[in-house]
């Protein structure tokens, strides 16, 4: 953990690490490339911002553009770009839940991720980090809804870019070979139809 | 013909930014006219202000691009709903149903922009090719050889890049493409080599993205987060290309998060006055013009339409059309580098000229004929749709690593012909709502026989380019998925096409019509529709450059400008 948390505890830190780690381990550490699991891949870190969007202004829903400085240009993405009101109505309730506003419930009452993993979080235990590997999937098995939530957040944290929270310094990346953003740069008109 | 006089706020609204408004809105202010735009998204595309630079809100970033609905519309603020018949009950989802960017700009913004012309055939398939039982098949009003000066001015307003010798199914026409073609990505040349030794004529994809400075846009520089992202460096053409030319006149006014709700209309029923529309705090506003533009798009026209009753109510939302999407998927034993280039950079028409085996498997499927479409030779996407697409649990990391379903994948997309169906439609569903408190758009929708047919006919065929191109292992899907294929499951049934097409046909009879051979709404005076409701048919190719074509044709007819001729067959 080495960002500052803006919605979990450290327990639940803990918690949802190990939940992430079942779906997303690291590789042997004899493999060439070594793909980090889901808690050193920022996996976590990553889906902290996203429920704590809003606990900074603007909050972390959009990097900033054009250029991230990793590929040239100056390094922008890590200045979030403002909401729109209609913007900030969406995300609040998807991360807040509509929590009985009339202007959230337009097409009903809507349960926000907060909720959702917090609920996840105790059903998962408090004993789920000292939990054997089978313990743990059947535990997560129990809840399929919340599996597949935190696996689709977790690839977000570990193959994004890093300012969204996970893939510290592009390292799944690296561990992938795919070379992130390339703006300004680009690519030579060789690197696109060569075979290297 | 001067602008015309009175007391409006403008000469004509447009509804919608995207290439159909835009285009419009080009031709229009050049002739003179005042143009107020309104666009119900935000602005991300250039500054507004002189000299209409870039904003800088684009980037290489999947996150903003493709999981956070950046460009909109957001389906929990926007949802759309989907069945594929009326006994599926009111839906089957509700969500993200054929999302276009909802932005300055529209779809364009995120095109990857292969810009194909259609042939001369696809304008009078009916009568050339026969009726299709259980398809509402017609002629369009008017020929390829009308359009083709329009399909050379869109070109060059947009600047396409191509070369007009490689592919021998093309239309004529009488000028050479303003571009040549950019560079071609390796995994398009591995499978264009294939295709050709197989005896197909695959050949390089006009483009609408510069392969050298044009209009005082840069060349691309293949930065490979090209479809369903913007260009950070304005080096596709549409539509900055005619918003900036537009705004550079003085006489273009466009409006952001401003939702056309209405369209107000005098008296008699016969003209319109203008639009009403909400901005972002809800607030109501009117605009009077002479001319009302509906270029909403598609999906959005119809909606528009059936909430204010305008239009033919036998016909509106009718014979909508996608492409049936075959998709086939090859695993390379090496990295293919797809993320290096413009998404597509080849495409092949074979499909869509039905040979000796296509005619007998027709025959086999009770119809005289079909035609498929384009097949985009194009590479995989980005990592974290790879992730989300590989198992979760002890392989996952592996499999990444390995990267068989993003850089050693090679990817076909055959953009087959839909052919118009009365029943498959746009209407209002009955319950669910957007933010405005507007019903949102409800597809039914479930392909003919004929696309179904024409998809398993082909994608062996695919499959088999694929190996011969080097992939150890192939498969195949469709968009919409066939029912009961593996990837027909709840929350996938909908179409994932981004071409919507036909749903407000035009047509020189008012009773099986909504609009005439000039786009102009049957019965009232001074309503236009510029976007793809328009067409009869869907053809097998990318509708973008026809629209573009088409309203440059209309919105000269409008202005009473002379209709382009033609050099005639130079090519
Ligand atoms: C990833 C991707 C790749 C594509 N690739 C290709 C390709 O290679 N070739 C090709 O030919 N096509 C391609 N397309 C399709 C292409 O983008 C569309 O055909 C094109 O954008 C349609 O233009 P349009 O102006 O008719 O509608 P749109 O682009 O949809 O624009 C309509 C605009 O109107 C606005 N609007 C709608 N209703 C209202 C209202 N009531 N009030 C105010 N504003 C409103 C919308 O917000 C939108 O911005 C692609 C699309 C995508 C998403
Ligand atoms: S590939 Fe080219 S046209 Fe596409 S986004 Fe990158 S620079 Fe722009």
């Amino acid at each position: 953990m080495t960002l500052q948390l803006r919605f979990f505890t450290d327990a639940e830190f803990e918690i949802v690490s190990a939940a992430a780690e079942r779906l997303i381990p690291a590789t042997a550490s004899d493999t060439a490339n070594n793909h980090p699991g889901a808690r050193a891949g920022g996996a976590i870190d990553y889906i902290d911002r996203l429920l704590g969007a809003f606990a900074v202004d603007p909050p972390l829903v959009f990097a900033g553009g054009p250029f991230s400085g990793r590929a040239g240009g100056t390094a922008s993405f890590a200045d979030f770009t403002p909401l729109s009101p209609f913007e900030e109505l969406a995300w609040r309730t998807r991360i807040e839940g509509s929590s009985g506003l009339v202007e959230r419930e337009f097409n009903g009452p809507v349960i926000g991720w907060q909720e959702r993993y917090r609920e996840a979080i105790a059903m998962l235990g408090e004993d789920f980090t000292t939990l054997d590997g089978e313990e743990q999937d059947r535990r997560l098995g129990a809840q399929p809804e919340f599996r597949e939530m935190l696996y689709t957040h977790s690839c977000e944290g570990l193959y994004g870019a890093p300012e969204y929270g996970g893939n510290p310094d592009g390292s799944v990346w690296g561990a992938i070979d795919f070379p992130g953003d390339v703006q300004p740069r680009g690519y030579t008109d060789d690197e696109v139809s060569g075979r290297a | 013909m001067p602008s015309p006089t009175g007391t409006t706020d403008c000469d004509v609204v447009i509804v919608g930014t995207g290439p159909a408004g835009a285009t419009a809105a080009e031709v229009l202010t050049a002739a003179g006219w005042s143009v107020i735009m309104l666009e119900k998204g935000r602005n991300h595309l250039l500054s507004l202000e002189a000299p209409f630079d870039p904003l800088g809100h684009v980037s290489n970033d999947e996150i903003k691009f493709l999981r956070r609905h950046y460009l909109g519309p957001d389906p929990f603020l926007e949802p759309r709903t989907f069945r594929r018949r009326e006994s599926d009950g009111d839906r089957l989802f509700t969500g993200d149903v054929n999302n276009l960017p909802s932005t300055v700009g529209g779809g364009g913004f995120h095109a990857d922009g292969k810009l194909p012309r259609f042939r001369e055939v696809d304008f009078h398939a009916r009568s050339e090719l026969g009726p299709i039982e259980g398809a509402d098949l017609v002629d369009w009003p008017f020929g390829y050889d009308e359009l083709e000066p329009y399909y050379a001015a869109a070109e060059r307003g947009v600047g396409v890049a191509g070369d007009h010798t490689e592919n021998p199914f093309a239309a004529w026409r009488a000028d050479p493409y303003p571009m040549p073609p950019g560079p071609d990505m390796f995994c398009a040349l591995l499978t264009s080599d294939a295709a050709t030794k197989l005896g197909y004529h695959p050949y390089r994809a006009p483009t609408g993205v510069n392969s050298v400075v044009f209009d005082g846009r840069p060349a691309c520089n293949n930065c490979g987060f090209c479809g369903s992202f913007g260009c950070p460096i304005d080096a596709k053409g549409d539509p900055v290309a005619p918003l900036r030319h537009a705004l550079r006149t003085g006489r273009c006014e466009i409006r952001t998060e401003s939702i056309v709700h209405d369209v107000v209309m005098d008296s008699t029923g016969r003209r319109a006055r203008g639009v009403r529309y909400l901005d972002a705090d809800l607030v109501e506003h009117e605009v009077s013009a002479k001319h009302v533009i509906l270029a909403g798009g598609a999906f959005e026209t119809p909606r528009l339409l059936l909430r204010t009753g305008l239009g033919n109510p036998d016909v509106v939302g009718r014979n909508l059309m996608f492409h049936f999407q075959t998709i086939v998927l090859g695993v390379f034993p090496y990295r293919l580098h797809g993320h290096r280039g413009r998404s597509v950079t080849h495409l092949m028409d074979d499909p869509i000229v039905p040979d000796d085996a296509a005619l007998a498997a027709a025959r086999d499927a009770g119809l005289s004929y079909f035609r498929g479409g384009i097949v985009e030779h194009g590479a995989a996407g980005h990592p974290v749709t790879e992730g989300i697409h590989l198992p979760r649990g002890a392989a996952h990391s592996q499999m990444m690593i390995e990267s068989m379903m993003r850089d050693r994948m090679a990817v076909f997309t055959m953009q087959g012909e839909d052919l118009p169906v009365a029943s498959n439609r746009i209407d209002l569903d009955p319950h669910v709502r957007d933010v405005y408190g507007l019903p949102a758009g409800r597809v039914t929708y479930s392909p003919h026989r004929h696309e179904l047919a024409c998809a398993e006919h082909w994608a062996p065929r695919l499959e088999s380019v694929m190996r011969e191109a080097g992939a150890d292992f192939t498969f195949w899907t469709t968009s919409p998925p066939m029912e009961g294929s593996f990837a027909d499951r709840p929350g996938f049934v909908a179409p994932i096409s981004r071409h919507i097409i036909g749903s407000a046909r035009m047509g020189t009879d008012p009773s099986t019509s909504v609009f005439d051979p000039w786009q102009r709404l049957h019965g009232v005076e001074n309503i236009i529709c510029t976007d793809s409701s328009v067409f009869p048919t869907s053809t097998g190719y990318g509708p973008t450059l026809t629209i573009v074509a088409l309203a440059i044709r209309a919105a000269r007819a409008l202005a009473g400008l002379d209709p382009l001729r033609s050099s005639g067959p130079a090519l």
